[in-house]
This record gives structure tokens, sequence and C-alpha cells, in this order.
């Protein structure tokens, strides 16, 4: 590249970075210190105000429970895909596409769109609670519908792909010749999998872990379509907060706490595979 | 494979496939809330079609997942392939900043965008949406083109620069042409990334312009719409053809 362009190129795209992914970022954490007023989007003072109000009870009580459904979305998530990476890793390459590639199609497909098809089947009258009620499982309708387990459903069902991915990309590398090996020196299948499969295929569980778990925090539409009012996510009070109350400086509050949490996640992943890292050098 | 093993698979697939399922039956069936099949129709897709303002958001989103698509690879193309060329001041920083942008959650971006354009004055449209989506598609076009330059001989343009060629040939000549795949499978990820988006748009544009996801959103609270069946429909068709295109692209790539 001529060294015109390519000084034009490197301008931009700093130009960029820094005007619409940093400043966004900073502009957010000092609007979280602003002082909250009735009628505009902020007060231009300084005040621990915001701060003070999400430790209010009630605020905590929906960061906690998104945070449990975060949890619980996460570990289904990882238990629905293990099995499923596991036995799709060992297919042939020509089986693994297609499976990879079915896998991918919901995912491109439009979140809000797929949330909306969950609503069709999860409802009163949708098709679960008819095969149920045809199979004779059940005697009336389930009531899943609006419900901190139809959230749950949703999530899992955005989510999963997200988990699938990681875990894949790290278990096609995975020698199961160890396996064998194991099998050969006596192991049984407990002992293989939390002394071989565990440690090994740990960065993916991670990585997918932390795949699903950031997102789903915030996507207030699914809570909103399938949890109705009350199962709320912090995304959810974010949204509030900026489009209904117009209370920035609180949901900026919110925001940054969030970051804060997620930060720190991301902190102790690098920390382990590290460690894992100087384990496979010593050893 | 053991049967249980494909009952599993059978099962997860099942999971993901069967609400998409219902959804494409019920755009092709007479009974308007699909509560049972009443027959094939195409009624669902011709009210689709005069659904005015239905068709205006899509029309909206289209445009902006067009432009924003091509500003995002132009951009980031250029930007991964320096990245990878030069070491230059700052450069560390960039690729931290996008892996930030990358990793944190979308709503973050979308609410910190919303106050730097109130702040600044900008108003919330199409231009908004635009600066918005090349954001969050950035990371992944340096992504999948960083991947890609790695991938290839370094030595190639050591061969080419020693043969005489001029940077700009090097570039034009070997860079270019060998990027072609990663920037095809970039425009279509970030095109596919703009259009799925709900969280990001629901903040950063304005009354005067209206996107599919805040249409649907609206539509969908309230009940069931055939239209709505049908139009996703479309989509899930659309992403169908694209993603088959983006495998057989990175399939060249790795040959």
């Amino acid at each position: 590249m001529k060294p015109s362009s390519r000084i034009t190129i490197i301008t931009l795209l700093g130009f960029w970075l820094t005007i619409f992914g940093g400043l966004p970022l900073l502009l957010l954490l000092v609007t979280s210190f602003l002082g909250q007023h009735p009628e505009k989007f902020f007060e231009l003072n300084f005040s621990l105000e915001s701060y003070r109000q999400l430790l209010d009870s009630s605020y905590l009580d929906i960061l906690l429970r998104s945070i449990k459904q975060a949890v619980i979305t996460t570990l289904l998530c990882l238990v629905i895909s293990y099995p499923f990476v596991w036995l799709t890793a060992r297919m042939n390459k020509r089986n693994r596409n297609i499976v990879l590639i079915l896998v991918m199609i919901p995912f491109w497909t439009n979140s809000l769109i797929r949330t909306y098809a969950v609503r069709i089947i999860i409802g009163t009258n949708g098709l679960l609670n008819k095969m149920l009620l045809g199979l004779g499982l059940i005697d009336s309708p389930l009531r899943l519908m609006y419900s901190e387990t139809a959230v749950v459903i949703g999530l899992i069902y955005l989510m999963l792909p997200f988990m699938i991915l990681p875990l894949y990309a790290n278990l096609e590398k995975f020698d199961y010749r160890l396996v064998e090996a194991a099998r050969d020196l006596g192991a049984g299948n407990t002992q293989i999998f939390l002394r071989i499969a565990l440690p090994l295929t740990l960065p993916g569980i991670i990585g997918g872990s932390i795949m699903v778990f950031v997102p789903t925090m915030g996507l207030f539409y699914v809570a909103s379509l399938l949890g109705g009012g009350k199962n709320l996510l912090v995304g959810n009070l974010i949204h509030q907060n900026f489009l209904v109350s117009q209370n920035w400086p609180l949901g900026a509050a919110m925001s940054t706490a969030l970051i804060l949490m997620l930060l720190s996640m991301l902190l102790a992943y690098t920390f382990i595979l590290r460690k894992m890292k100087s384990r496979e050098v010593a050893g | 494979m053991k049967p249980f093993r494909i009952i599993y698979l059978a099962i997860v697939f099942l999971y993901l496939y069967i609400p998409l399922a219902v959804m494409v039956a019920n755009s092709f069936n007479v009974n308007k809330y699909g509560m049972r099949w009443d027959g094939f129709t195409l009624q669902w897709f011709s009210a689709m079609l005069q659904n005015h303002s239905l068709m205006e958001a899509t029309r909206n989103s289209l445009l902006v997942a067009i432009s924003s698509a091509t500003v995002a690879t132009v951009l980031g193309g250029l930007g991964a392939t320096c990245i990878y060329l030069y070491r230059f001041r700052g450069r560390k920083v960039m690729q931290v900043t996008l892996l930030t942008i990358m990793m944190i959650p979308d709503i973050i971006l979308a609410i910190g965008l919303l106050v730097l354009f109130v702040i600044t004055g900008v108003s919330l449209g199409f231009w908004s949406l635009l600066l918005a989506h090349v954001t969050f598609c950035l990371p992944f076009v340096t992504v999948t083109v960083l991947a890609r330059l790695q991938g290839f001989d370094p030595n190639l343009i050591d061969a080419a620069k020693d043969l005489g060629a001029s940077e700009s040939q090097t570039t034009r000549h070997i860079v270019i042409p060998l990027l072609k795949p990663a920037l095809l499978a970039s425009w279509l990820l970030s095109f596919t990334l703009s259009l799925d988006d709900v969280i990001v748009s629901s903040f950063v544009t304005g009354p005067s312009f209206d996107v599919l996801p805040l249409k649907l959103f609206s539509m969908v609270k309230v009940g069931v719409k055939p239209e709505v069946n049908a139009l996703s429909t479309l989509f899930v068709g659309i992403s169908v053809v694209l993603i088959l295109i983006c495998h057989y692209l990175t399939k060249e790539n790795k040959r």
C-alpha cells in the first residue's frame, strides 16, 4: 500500500474506533456519575445517587434474578451441547459439516423471529401442550408462557449455537486416542471424563459459557415477549431507564455494574487459560 | 453409531427446528391462528406485500444492512490488512478496542451510542443506525480478514517485492485477490448481523425511520400475525441461501 493511503486507512479506522467504540463507553461511565433530573435526561453535577439506588432491594432483586437466569441458561446450554458436540466431533467430515450447517441456520435467522416462534410452540394452545395432552402426559395445558421457565426456554433456544460452536472448535482438536489409551490402562468412564476430557476441553467450555452468559443479560425482548412484565432481565431495566423513564444516570450505572461483572469473569478466564498453559509447559 | 446417540442428536435438532418449522407451516396455513391445518394458501404473503408500513420497515432494514455491511467490509478489510502488514503506534489499542466491541453486550454499546448521538445532536434515523451497525460489524470483519491473512504464505508478498512490484501493485495483485473469499464472507456476516439486530436498533433509531425488528416487535407483542409468519419464512429462506454461500466460501478458504 502507498504510505499515504496506509496513513489514511489507519487514521480513519482509528478515528472510527475512538469515536464510536471508546467514546460511547466513556460517556456511559461519566453519565453514571451525573445527577438525576425528572424532566431532562440528566443533571450536570457529580452524584453517586444512581449507584446508591442500585443497592436498592428491588433493583438488586432483578439483578440477582437476571444473573440466576443467565447462569441457568448457560449451564443448560452446556449440558445440552457437550454430548452433542462430543458425538459430532466423532463423525466423518461430511456428516460433521452437515451438522454444523444445521446448527448455524437458526443462528443466522432473526432472533426476534425465533423468539416469536418459541412463543407459538409453548403457548397454552401451542404445539407442545397439544402433544403432551395427546400423549396423555398431562391433563390440563401447562401455563408456560409469562414465566421464568418460558424466558429460560427462549434464551436457551437463542443461545445454543453460541455454546455449540466454540465447544466444537475446541473438541475438534481433541485427540481421541487419549481416551483409548486411558481405557487400555483401565480407566472407567467417569475417570476418563473427569481427568482427560474435562481438563482438555475446559477452554472451550469456558469460552462457550462466556459467549452465552454475556449477551443473555441484555436480551430484553426475550423477557418481554416470553416473560410478560414480571420476569425482567437487567436488559429490560436498562431499556426502561433509557427509553421509557429517561433516567439516564441510573441506566448508565446499571450498565457499568454489568460491565464490571463481565470484566471480572473475563479476567478469571484469561487467568485460568494462562495457568493451564504454564502447566502444559512445565509438564 | 448407537441408536441412543442418534436419538440424542435428533432431539437437539427437533428443539432447534420445530419452532421454525411450525412458523413456516403457519405462513402457508389458511387457519389464521395456526391452531390446526386448514389447507394451503398464499394469502398471508399477499397480505404481507400489502402491509405498507411492514414493507417500508423491510426496505429500510435492507438499506441499512446493505450499506453498513459495505462500509464495514471496506473499512475493516483495509484496516485488517494494515494491522497485519504494518507496525504502527496504536496498533495494539486498535486491536483491544475491536475485541472490546465484540465482547461487550450489544445493549451497552447501544446506550453508549445513544448518549453520544443525543449529546452531539446526530438525528436518530438512517445515519445513526448506519454508524452504529458499522461499529458492531467492524470487529467481525477484521477477525475474519485477519484469520485469512494469517493463513497465507508471507513469502508471497516478499516474492512480489523481489520481482519488482511496487507496494500498491502488491496490494492490488496479491493481497486483495487472496482476500476475496474472506471479504465476501465478511460482507455476508455483517449483512446478517445488521438485519438480525434488535437491541442496537431499538436504541438508535427514531420515530421517522422504522426498521424491521422494531416493527416486528410491536406487531408480535399484541398477538399472532400471519403476515409476520410469511415475512419470517421469507427471511429463513434467505438465511439458508446465505449460509450455504458462506459455507462454500470458507471451504475455498481452507484449500
